[in-house]
């Protein structure tokens, strides 16, 4: 069996997913249409409720 | 204040290097950290980061002026230090030049200082002896206004670093063994899920529930909403799962009385209702006590009887005896979204909509009335429960909480504030929608493991949006309605989720952990102002005998410990200092800084 697994999409579900699978030792390939990752998170400014800067 | 002289500062740094070898002799688990004979000899690399910096900033200039720094042997510009190319050149440098120190001042330490540091350790240079300046985010990016002040900040930075490197001590990881194990607390909905996928992926699991029976909050639900499957056969599912799983041990009937260690070896003790105590070793915990319904005690005329709860409709409505009422009025928000709980427990208005069409559905003669403030039922399919339950004839009105219903023999009086009138309804059973409150003794067992807890005593996760399953403790995990109210769907979700967070850290064969953490020196003379500052509890206090008088010096945890700092800068004799924030590297830096004043 391959171990690698497929991500499809770095918003930050994505890109979370990635970064735990990979911590537990997995070879990951994030795959995103758009040529940067970050998604929806990395378009806006503060996020609610907590105001932290989505960047 | 005592003003010392700038030429005394090679002869602090030595002082300060023979109390990093009395530490070592005071016990401090980290390996020897002799400094390297002689000189610093170090390499500065300044990164353009394509247009981010070079845009501003004159990274050749400012290589060549980094050259001209004391210690500094070699300076070079690149176009990307973080790409292969960039890397291959640290590393070339080192090995060519015999360097080392090596600063880069680029971008920040949060993203690209492991990357750097992994690249220093390859090429043989311990990763300790990397410095890093940030001349992106805290120089080019936030003064484009200002091109030569910028190029002033970026020198201070980069003087400032290549002063503190060479103060710099090699220092080893600090490695620790874990045990592939895990305490769930809780056998709802969320630690069952969490049970069963923590053995899925090989770790052994401890479930240890209060009560006598597993299952939780959903033991005495009737249907599960918005799908409406029936509460006994969800729960079946998840403990037939759990009894199955050879890796999971049921401690039903159970308290956790005790814990203590760190992450990897938290060694806890049970004790069950019969008296049995049980002592293990488990490598992480996850937290998933769940919530009660509020009783609502005083309100609405509440008496269990003819005035109830949705949960007593739960139980009544589950054990399928027929309700023997014609008209059924719910009053949602009791207790909630006012004085003493402000907040919405986003359960109640699933739970009144999903009893009253399974009312109507029994009985289509039925007439149920719910009386509510705004109504929480986002998401497709609860819309679409809320749009079948109108169509199926159940009513809605709207209340106002300044005028809130009142519950009579036989009906409810309640003001329609769109009509400006008082309208009586008829009512043979009253059911009040309270919401989801943190069950009796959450507090208590938040201090067992030291945990916080929000004003309603709810458990607090490290991080709202980036770390909703983490608690700020390394290796305890959160799920559930331990931290707020949740639907049963949510629930597991985080259950699922928080062993697959336990496991990032459970598939290890060893834990690492970053040297830079306090260490007590020589001249800690127990007065323990440190042990209450301490936001990690890192620190304890330690008797000792030498010749036969008692002394007393504090101890720090080097795995508890996150480098924060709080502890040196509250020692008034620098009995406790943190490795690569010692005082003699950070009074470089500022030396350095002043340095530059007229
Ligand atoms: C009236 C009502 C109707 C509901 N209807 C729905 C619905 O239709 N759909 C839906 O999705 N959700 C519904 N819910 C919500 C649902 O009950 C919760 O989502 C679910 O119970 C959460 O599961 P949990 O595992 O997080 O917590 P719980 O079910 O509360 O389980 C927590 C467990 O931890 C145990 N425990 C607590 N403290 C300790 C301790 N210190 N040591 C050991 N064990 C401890 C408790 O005994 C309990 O067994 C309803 C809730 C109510 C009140
Ligand atoms: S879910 Fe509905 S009934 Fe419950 S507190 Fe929120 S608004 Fe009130």
């Amino acid at each position: 069996m391959n171990r690698d697994v497929l991500v499809i999409g770095g918003g930050i579900a994505g890109m979370q997913a990635s970064l735990d699978l990979a911590e537990m030792g997995f070879t990951v390939h994030l795959v995103e249409r758009l040529p940067t990752i970050g998604g929806k998170m990395a378009q806006l400014d503060k996020t609610f409720p907590t105001n932290d800067c989505a960047l | 204040m005592e003003q010392k002289p700038r030429s005394e500062k090679q002869a602090k740094g030595s002082e300060e290097l023979k109390a990093g070898s009395e530490k070592q002799e005071a016990g401090n688990e980290l390996s020897s950290c002799s400094p390297p004979p002689g000189k610093a000899r170090t390499g500065v690399f300044v990164c353009h980061c394509g247009s981010n910096i070079a845009g501003l900033l004159d990274c050749e200039a400012l290589a060549e002026y980094a050259a001209a720094l004391p210690n500094v042997v070699y300076a070079k510009d690149n176009l990307y230090t973080c790409s292969a190319s960039g890397i291959a050149q640290i590393q070339a440098a080192i090995r060519e030049h015999g360097l080392t120190r090596v600063v880069v001042a680029s971008c920040s330490p949060r993203t690209h200082m492991p990357l750097f540091k992994s690249a220093c350790a390859e090429a043989g240079l311990n990763q300790y002896l990397f410095e890093m300046a940030n001349i992106r985010d805290q120089c080019s990016w936030v003064h484009v206004q200002e091109r030569d002040a910028a190029r002033q900040k970026a020198m201070d930075l980069i003087r400032m670093a290549v002063a503190k490197a060479a103060l710099l001590e090699p220092l080893e990881d600090i490695e620790s063994s874990l045990v592939r194990k895990a305490m769930v607390l809780g056998a709802g909905v969320a630690g069952l899920s969490a049970a069963s996928a923590l053995a899925d992926m090989g770790v052994e699991v401890l479930l240890v529930e209060r009560e006598t029976e597993l299952g939780g909050l959903v033991r005495r639900l009737n249907r599960i909403g918005p799908s409406n499957e029936p509460a006994a056969e969800v729960l079946a599912m998840l403990l037939r799962e759990v009894e199955s799983a050879s890796h999971v041990r049921l401690f039903p009937g159970t308290d956790l009385v005790g814990v203590s260690g760190v992450v990897g070896n938290y060694e806890i003790s049970l004790k069950s209702k019969g008296g049995e105590e049980t002592e293990e070793t488990v490598g992480a915990i996850i937290v998933a006590t769940g919530a009660v319904p509020f009783i609502p005690e005083g309100l609405f005329g509440f008496d269990g009887r003819k005035v109830i709860t949705q949960i007593d409709l739960e139980e009544r409505l589950r054990n399928g005896s027929p309700l023997e009422v014609k008209n059924i009025v719910m009053i949602q928000c009791v207790g909630a979204r006012g004085p003493g709980r402000s907040y919405c427990s986003r359960i109640c208005c699933l739970t009144a909509v999903k009893n009253a069409l399974l009312i109507k559905s029994r009985d289509p003669n039925a007439r149920v009335h719910i009386l509510y403030r705004d109504i929480q039922m986002y998401g497709a399919e609860n819309e679409k429960l809320l749009r079948d339950s109108r169509g199926a004839g159940v009513k809605f009105d709207i209340f106002d909480p300044a005028f809130p219903p009142v519950v009579k023999e036989g009906s409810v009086e309640f003001y329609q504030p769109l009509t400006g009138m008082t309208i009586e309804t008829e009512c043979d059973l009253a059911v009040l929608s309270t919401p989801l409150v943190a069950p009796e003794g959450s507090a208590a067992t938040a201090n067992l493991m030291r945990l916080p807890v929000d004003g309603n005593n709810f458990f607090m996760e490290a991080h709202a949006k980036l770390r909703p399953l983490d608690f700020a403790t390394d290796g305890i995990f959160l799920a559930g309605t331990a931290r707020f109210p949740a639907t049963v769907r949510e629930a597991v979700a985080q259950g699922l989720g928080a062993a697959s967070r336990a496991n990032t850290m459970l598939s290890k064969d060893r834990l690492v952990f970053s040297a830079l953490v306090s260490y007590v020196t020589d001249r800690c003379d127990g007065c323990g102002l440190c042990l209450d500052v301490c936001p990690y509890h890192a620190i304890t206090m330690e008797e000792f005998e030498r010749d036969g008088r008692v002394f007393k010096k504090v101890r720090t945890d080097p795995i508890l410990c996150k480098g924060c700092g709080v502890c040196e800068a509250t020692c008034p004799k620098r009995g406790v200092l943190v490795h690569g924030f010692t005082p003699s590297q950070i009074r470089a830096q500022v030396d350095a800084l002043l340095e530059a004043l007229p």
